[in-house]
């Protein structure tokens, strides 16, 4: 794979998964976050670990002038332009609930911010004719509850936009992939009461790849969720307002 | 940071703690645990005893702190974080032509694990120890990182298998030394007894010299077993089997003495008469049990003890006396160990020795105890003395009679770390950080 690939969000242990099965097949890698120092360490991992070369560039899905540069960058380079979409940020929906603005930076991180980026991409992707998209989205966007809906929220708006741009860049040969994890073992749940069928986030890695390779529209990871979210949707309104899990 | 509250062991399962643990995945995120919170570091636990413990306390785990920094291809040079686990090492350099200078019995160990506890392989008898291959230790020391390197005398051997009492091992670089590739040449014959095991070890060649025993065979023939001897090669590999799983505790007749018995005969036997060549994957010869994932369960829920000591060269006659009592006693598994250890060792509380070490694995009974605790006597009475890592029985005075230069190890832990916050339940058990 001489592919070029923006991983954004390549802080999350996920990502990291991610970056480096794609550094092992030789992918030319933009590990996009924050936390400058630590995506030069990933970097170094990716290159050690095969990748054709690997950038840490700053990304903050809550400024949209920190975009330009990296879509300018990756339009720089050759060959199809890939996206992965692990950003987003999940606060307690009772801190939500005592201070409503952090809705906002919720559907920033987690919905507008990396939608808005994937904007500017597209247009470069299909003039290319080709390249995939993963947006990591979540179990939680299925189905509004009462622990987490504002989250929920954000991750279903991006679950359709995701459909959409899925629609949009097939007609280019193009392809977009949403992933619904459930629970996965990272900093986000460690610690967390009532956490089951915790998946590795090697694992997740691994069910992202092939999903990318078979051209995958939507995958649960691990697969079961599919079934348990069956459940979940199917479950009467009348009956699920007043359930709380 | 969160803390999940857990019950956590060692690889022998013997001893659990119960306690909270971290579990950062970026080095800013450990730095502001060791300032606010300084706790002993763990790695994947693949220590035998308590030196991974830390029960009613807190501890930081390592493992998602697992990346290489860099690499130089021309020098073999890598830096890695700590958590990053030997094994991946090898997996990603050797077909590039690096390896690990030493690799313990264990891939899973993670670099971290490999410092503290000082760990040596199947060629310690050439290259030493790990620790003589580390050029340099980044630790956190109470929030504030600390770069060490072998100039920094004392702390720099207090640290490499120092049981991560001077601090919070972040990241350190190894040298590597070069290899013809990613696969294993390896003889296999068969030793009929204990005088000519000892001379096979002596006059062994090979880079990579690790002896089975059958801690079963009495009589004429004690010490029976067999010697593998690999070197590094090229080449093509045949089909790779998946690895297994145990996936529950096995029941406690699993290792009685009519299994392992019937086990060690046919194991024994397995290796024809003249000895055989063959080729293997480099993992599968230095990790040979990784392919069975979770194997400690086979001891079943109550777990198990491996006693490992050394013994100077003089003193063979007194580690065969202990082969003979294990032989009698019925109570060895079949996972029991003979090496030549050279004379190569990194830290002050460093295990290896040069003279013979043998590390018999024994299910955690009361009888294995008492047998265990005889044992160690002997060894104390022949100079020589009991492996840390493996350690989960000893009592402070003999184990600090068997480190001379203990004294000076708790000297510079003492500076290091003085309010004792990276105590763990081996520290304290043994009495390491009070003179």
């Amino acid at each position: 794979m001489t592919d070029t690939w923006i991983i954004l969000g390549a802080t999350s242990s996920m990502a990291r998964a991610f970056a480096r099965k794609l550094a092992e097949e030789g992918a030319t890698l933009y590990l996009a976050g924050r936390d400058m120092a630590d995506l030069e360490a990933s970097a170094g991992d990716c290159k050690a670990r095969g990748a054709a070369n690997a950038h840490a560039v700053l990304f903050d899905a809550r400024k949209p002038d920190t975009f330009t540069p990296i879509i300018d960058a990756m339009g720089a380079e050759e060959g199809m332009l890939n996206a992965a979409v692990f950003v987003g940020s999940m606060p307690d929906q009772a801190d939500i609930d005592a201070d409503p603005s952090l809705i906002d930076g919720t559907v920033t991180d987690s919905f507008t911010g990396p939608a808005r980026f994937l904007q500017m991409l597209a247009p470069m992707m299909e003039e290319r004719g080709g390249g995939t998209v993963v947006g990591v989205g979540s179990v939680a966007g299925d189905r509004g509850r009462v622990g987490n809906y504002v989250y929920g929220a954000a991750k279903a708006g991006f679950h359709t936009y995701l459909s959409g741009l899925r629609n949009r860049l097939t007609r280019s040969g193009g392809h977009v992939v949403t992933v619904k994890p459930g629970f996965v073992d990272t900093a986000m749940t460690w610690g967390i009461e009532g956490m089951f069928l915790v998946a590795s986030p090697d694992q997740v890695a691994g069910d992202l790849l092939k999903a990318v390779r078979k051209k995958k529209n939507v995958i649960y990871t691990p697969f079961f969720w599919r079934y348990i979210m069956l459940i979940i949707r199917s479950v009467p309104e009348p009956i699920f307002k007043k359930l709380s899990i | 940071m969160r803390w999940k509250t857990e019950s956590y062991t060692g690889w022998g399962r013997a001893l659990t703690a119960t306690g909270d643990i971290a579990r950062p995945e970026r080095a800013s995120a450990l730095a502001a645990l060791m300032k606010d919170s300084p706790a002993p570091a763990i790695g994947n636990c693949r220590s035998y005893g308590d030196a991974c413990l830390n029960d009613d306390g807190r501890v930081i785990d390592m493992t998602r702190m697992d990346r290489v920094l860099s690499f130089d291809e021309k020098t073999g040079l890598i830096e890695v974080e700590a958590g990053l686990q030997v094994g991946e090492i090898s997996r990603l350099y050797a077909p590039q032509g690096w390896l690990p200078a030493v690799m313990p019995g264990t891939g899973f160990a993670t670099v971290g694990g490999c410092i503290a506890n000082d760990v040596h392989g199947k060629n310690h008898h050439g290259l030493g120890s790990f620790g003589q291959h580390v050029t340099q230790i980044v630790l956190n020391q109470n929030g504030k990182e600390v770069t060490i390197t072998p100039k920094n005398a004392g702390l720099w051997k207090a640290t490499i298998g120092g049981l991560g009492q001077t601090g919070v091992i972040v990241r350190a670089t190894l040298q590597m030394i070069a290899c013809k590739g990613d696969v294993m040449m390896v003889t296999e014959r068969r030793v009929d007894g204990w005088d000519e095991f000892l001379q096979v070890l002596d006059d062994s060649k090979a880079t990579y010299t690790v002896g089975w025993i059958d801690a079963t065979a009495k009589g004429d023939a004690l010490g029976r077993g067999i010697l593998e001897e690999g070197e590094t090669g090229a080449g093509l590999l045949p089909k790779q089997k998946a690895s297994k799983k145990v996936p529950f505790n096995a029941p406690h007749f699993a290792l009685s003495k009519p299994i392992v018995k019937a086990f060690n005969n046919a194991y024994y036997r397995r290796v024809p008469d003249h000895g055989r060549t063959s080729v293997k994957p480099i993992n599968d010869f230095f990790f040979p049990l990784d392919r069975i994932h979770d194997w400690n369960k086979l001891y079943g829920k109550r777990g198990f003890h491996q006693f490992q000591c050394v013994v100077p060269i003089a003193k063979a006659p007194a580690l065969r006396e202990m082969l003979e009592m294990i032989a009698n006693s019925g109570l060895a598994s079949p996972l029991a160990v003979l090496k030549r250890m050279g004379p190569g060792r990194a830290g002050y509380l460093s295990f290896p020795m040069e003279g013979y070490t043998l590390a018999v694995d024994f299910p955690n009974r009361s009888a294995a105890q008492l047998l265990i605790s005889k044992l160690e006597e002997m060894t104390e009475e022949a100079g020589g003395r009991l492996y840390l890592a493996k350690d989960a029985l000893a009592r402070p005075n003999r184990m600090k009679a068997m480190y001379p230069e203990w004294k000076d190890w708790l000297k510079v832990v003492k500076k290091a770390d003085p309010e004792g916050a990276l105590e763990t339940d081996m520290t304290r058990r043994l009495e390491l950080r009070s003179a």
